[in-house]
């Protein structure tokens, strides 16, 4: 149960946070420190019963209670809360800085004057530079379309290449926020053409144009959950078993893999999903020699007549045939 | 932790945060409500040496020293200036940078870590709103075990040694390395620092690393040199080779979308084997990976010029032609 854990710092955090404000609801004050009510109830009472040594009716923490809201009225000496630690400090200062260094993502200018306050009250702590972030992306032609179109709340016209297809498509979106995951930009927005949330890379479309008319995502558009990476493994999708070369073993820390087993020599065998056999095919045609498709036997067969085809018709360019 | 003890440990702060004298560990056994039931003088050592610990842990800093006059061996006391959260005040525009930066991390501990910073800031007053909506929304995932190991001995100033494989398919490599920092560049972890053996500046992939980052050496033995830019090494470092391959091709109409979007020009139209498609100039990266990208489109592309790349792509589709199931 979350919450328990963090029994102490929370205790700590909570006399501070209700003299700030007074006469708080519980409910409120139990959001805030994200516990439930009652959990937060057994706090203030824990805390009713601690003071200053005596424990006399004087020493003791006091709060006062009126309806579903609670004041302090006697901190015990305990009015502000204790400094960040050295990986607290860390973790904010850290992201701070990240938003802070990168061009046009937010109002840089309330990154520092947040950051040098952060700083200054955190003390030490925050002076460590253990962890950089840059979250700089490749150049993206279309990111100031993009970010204008979140700002001003406008439809975007998008000509897109999808790879999975090797396709280039034209859709209209009403964008929703920008994603920068894994060292890349992707725009989430509601596609008009398939009635649901997608995520664009950036780097991958080709053209946008602001349509001049307001986003309107449907309300049930609901953002990407990206915590656990962006490809998600489905069960409609396809499961590969395919052996790698020492060469090509970097394929297996590229792509999101299911199993890998090291063989000698460096190579490895991987089982990885896919959605579109158009799509492995490309990646596998690619590796010549480096890889082997053991399973299934379709891939392995669309594989073998692709590079047949390409064969033959590489031998009926006329340029090259005369070679 | 139990009530018991954690209202233990809230009475231990108050006490100690109230005295600007040092107090012995036998008069904060006979003054603070909690340690009354210690059955010994050795379970309450045990006892207070615990809690000692734990209010360290959170950061809570614990004096150690001996007030004038006082008679037998050290005290205890927490200096209020170096305990409490000084006065902050965030406006709405720097509160919302706060809350953005907090849900940066897509990892347990730096996740944590950033809640907790935000409890504090709460606690002082300063109202952050946990979800603010927003039109960016960066996330750093950082999952690789080695991370924290390789953050706390940065912090510390320690040397660390640890297997790493330069390449996956190659075997790990004993490393000894005075760390600077570690740096997340496009997506990807890194370590930065001085590596003993090649007395040189290296950057080695956090996910290479194999099995445990050891520390050693005292703590504050690693001084980072002045005016390193580590984000500057890393990304320095990991551009991808340059190098680009100016190529013609032949793509089918309608088809190798991919290899289209590389065209800088269509150079006209031509019919391969009965097929109508264009003829274009592109730009490519480093010959083995521009042949892995021909080559993926198998009959929808076809290199005209240059040789070697055509060469190239030959040889891997010969390859995939003949492949055996």
């Amino acid at each position: 149960m979350p919450g328990v854990a963090d029994r102490l710092p929370r205790l700590l955090a909570l006399v501070p946070y209700l003299l700030a404000r007074p006469g708080i609801r519980i409910d409120d004050a139990a959001a805030d420190f994200d516990v439930t009510p009652r959990q937060l109830r057994r706090d203030l009472e824990l805390l009713w019963m601690c003071g200053l040594p005596g424990y006399g009716p004087g020493d003791l923490i006091d709060l006062s209670f009126a309806g579903d809201t609670v004041t302090v009225t006697f901190d015990a000496g305990m009015s502000r809360p204790l400094r960040p630690s050295a990986s607290e400090a860390t973790a904010l200062v850290v992201a701070l800085r990240a938003l802070a260094d990168t061009p046009g993502l937010v109002d840089a200018g309330a990154v520092r004057r947040a950051l040098a306050k952060i700083e200054s009250a955190a003390g030490r702590a925050a002076q460590q530079q253990a962890v950089v972030v840059g979250l700089a992306t490749r150049e993206e032609a279309a990111l100031g379309t993009v970010r204008n179109a979140l700002d001003r709340r406008r439809a975007l016209r998008l000509r897109y290449y999808t790879a999975s297809r090797d396709a280039v498509s034209e859709r209209t979106v009403d964008p929703m926020r920008l994603l920068l995951v894994e060292g890349r930009s992707y725009l989430e927005a509601w596609c008009r053409s398939v009635d649901a949330v997608r995520l664009f890379r950036l780097d991958r479309i080709e053209h946008a144009t602001d349509l001049d008319e307001p986003a309107v995502p449907p309300p049930d558009a609901r953002p990407t959950d990206v915590s656990a990476g962006l490809f998600r493994a489905e069960p409609d999708q396809h499961l590969a078993e395919i052996t790698l070369a020492a060469d090509a073993r970097w394929v297996a820390e590229y792509y999101p893999m299911e199993d890998v087993v090291d063989l000698p020599g460096g190579g490895a065998m991987v089982r990885m999903r896919y959605a579109d056999t158009g799509w492995m095919v490309r990646l596998i045609l690619g590796l010549g020699a480096d890889v082997a498709v053991r399973e299934p036997p379709e891939l392995a067969e669309a594989v073998r007549g692709r590079a047949r085809a390409a064969l033959a018709r590489s031998r009926h360019l006329p340029s090259t045939s005369t070679r | 932790m139990s009530s018991a003890r954690a209202e233990r440990l809230v009475n231990l702060v108050l006490c100690l945060l109230s005295t600007r004298q040092y107090l012995p560990a036998e008069h904060i056994r006979s003054i603070v409500s909690g340690y009354a039931g210690a059955p010994s003088d050795e379970a309450f050592f045990r006892m207070f040496e615990r809690d000692k610990a734990e209010l360290r842990d959170l950061g809570v800093p614990l004096e150690t020293g001996r007030s004038p006059g006082m008679e037998a061996g050290e005290g205890y006391r927490i200096a209020r200036r170096d305990y409490e959260l000084p006065d902050i005040d965030l406006e709405p525009d720097e509160a919302a940078a706060v809350a953005l930066a907090a849900r940066l991390w897509d990892s347990p501990e730096l996740a944590g870590a950033a809640r907790g910073a935000l409890l504090k800031l709460r606690a002082a007053g300063v109202d952050v709103d946990a979800e603010p909506p927003t039109a960016v929304e960066p996330r750093v995932r950082a999952s690789e075990p080695a991370l924290t190991p390789l953050i706390s001995a940065v912090q510390a100033g320690q040397a660390v040694t640890f297997a790493h494989r330069r390449h996956p398919a190659q075997d790990p490599v004993r490393r000894s390395l005075e760390p600077w920092g570690v740096v997340s560049w496009r997506g990807r972890w890194y370590v930065v620092g001085h590596d003993r053996d090649r007395e040189a500046t290296r950057c080695f992939r956090v996910s290479r690393i194999v099995g445990e980052v050891r520390a050693t050496g005292p703590p504050g033995a690693v001084l980072r040199p002045e005016e390193t830019d580590l984000l500057q090494i890393v990304a320095g470092s990991a551009e991808p080779r340059p190098g680009s391959h100016r190529a013609r091709l032949w793509l089918a109409d309608g088809r190798a979308q991919g290899l289209r979007r590389q065209a800088t020009t269509v150079l006209g139209r031509l019919a391969v084997d009965g097929v109508d498609g264009d003829l274009v100039q592109c730009e490519l990266p480093a010959l083995d990976v521009a042949a892995r990208w021909v080559a993926g489109h198998g009959p929808d592309a076809v290199v005209v010029e240059p040789a070697v790349l055509a060469t190239a792509v030959h040889a891997l589709l010969t390859a995939a032609a003949a492949e055996v199931a």
